[in-house]
């Protein structure tokens, strides 16, 4: 094992956190809608290095693919086919300050609740656990046991998939016919 | 030896915490549907996150936190693709999705 492998990896896990942090906060705080997807495709990418950081690779390229991949470019097209740009704040009125005070404080209690909480599970940490498995949470194993044990939530996510194909299609068409 | 960050539960569930927290800032503060919808998909960010997590953690075992989180992943993906349809029907009778202007239902 290399010396300095440890700081390393210490290094590349900041930087994820730091990735996901920084993405959320844009898609929350920016005033232009695109600037917000960006940062939700940004919050993804983040995301997808903490899952391979927790022993699953599969799930970050399903991150990457799903969120940045699909999830995004859609909000994208959404986007240009409305005027979706956060009206410019009115001088900051009383209600405004109001709802902006109620909302950082809302999320900071959520936030504190949240942490109190994680911290109960702190002293938990891999290695602290057996060394169980190292090649247990392979593609092999998710798609035997996707196949076995959840094939009927799988049918149900494609069918629910499906439906709701047909029902963007069915809402987003009806819209146009009436003009 | 100290236990690095990266192998600690509490690290993950205090991102996916903060992710939580600020989407419901997001989903408080913002005024179109489209931003909400984002504050949304963060939170089942935050969901999923924590679901991995403890499976890593807590409740061992190979996949079954992989497919849920997979399940969430596949939920997200069709409550985008409905929510962006209705948007842009609303848009189209609205000329608007800012959240204060479509406040009005027809039976």
């Amino acid at each position: 094992m290399i010396p300095g492998s440890a700081y390393i990896v210490g290094a590349i896990f900041g930087v994820i956190v730091a990735t996901t942090l920084a993405g959320a906060l844009i898609a929350v705080l920016s005033t232009r809608i695109i600037r917000s997807v960006t940062g939700l495709a940004l919050c993804c990418i983040g995301l997808a290095g903490l899952y391979y950081f927790l022993g699953s690779p599969f799930l970050a390229l399903m991150e990457i693919l799903i969120y940045v991949g699909a999830v995004c470019v859609t909000i994208v097209f959404g986007v240009m086919l409305s005027e979706p740009d956060e009206p410019e704040p009115r001088a900051f009125k009383g209600r405004e300050l109001a709802w902006g005070i109620g909302a950082v404080l809302v999320s900071a209690a959520v936030f504190w609740g949240a942490v109190r909480l994680a911290s109960g599970w702190g002293r938990l940490s891999t290695a602290a656990l057996a060394k169980a498995d190292a090649s247990d949470g392979s593609v092999r194993t998710l798609g035997i046991s996707l196949l076995t044990t959840y094939s009927l939530p799988f049918e149900l996510i494609s069918l629910v998939l499906l439906v709701a194909i047909l029902g963007a299609l069915v809402i987003a068409h009806g819209g146009r016919s009436r003009q | 030896m100290t236990v690095h960050l990266h192998a600690q539960a509490a690290a993950y569930l205090t991102v996916a915490a903060f992710l939580l927290a600020a989407g419901i800032y997001g989903l408080i503060r913002r005024r179109t549907f489209i931003g909400m919808l984002i504050s949304g998909e963060i939170i089942f960010s935050a969901a999923a996150l924590n679901v991995m997590t403890l499976n890593r953690f807590v409740a061992r075992d190979p996949a079954v936190g992989q497919i849920f989180v997979l399940f969430i992943m596949g939920l997200a993906a069709a409550e985008v693709a409905i929510a962006l349809s209705i948007i842009i029907a609303v848009y189209r009778n609205y000329r608007s999705i800012h959240s204060k202007e479509v406040s009005e239902l027809e039976g």
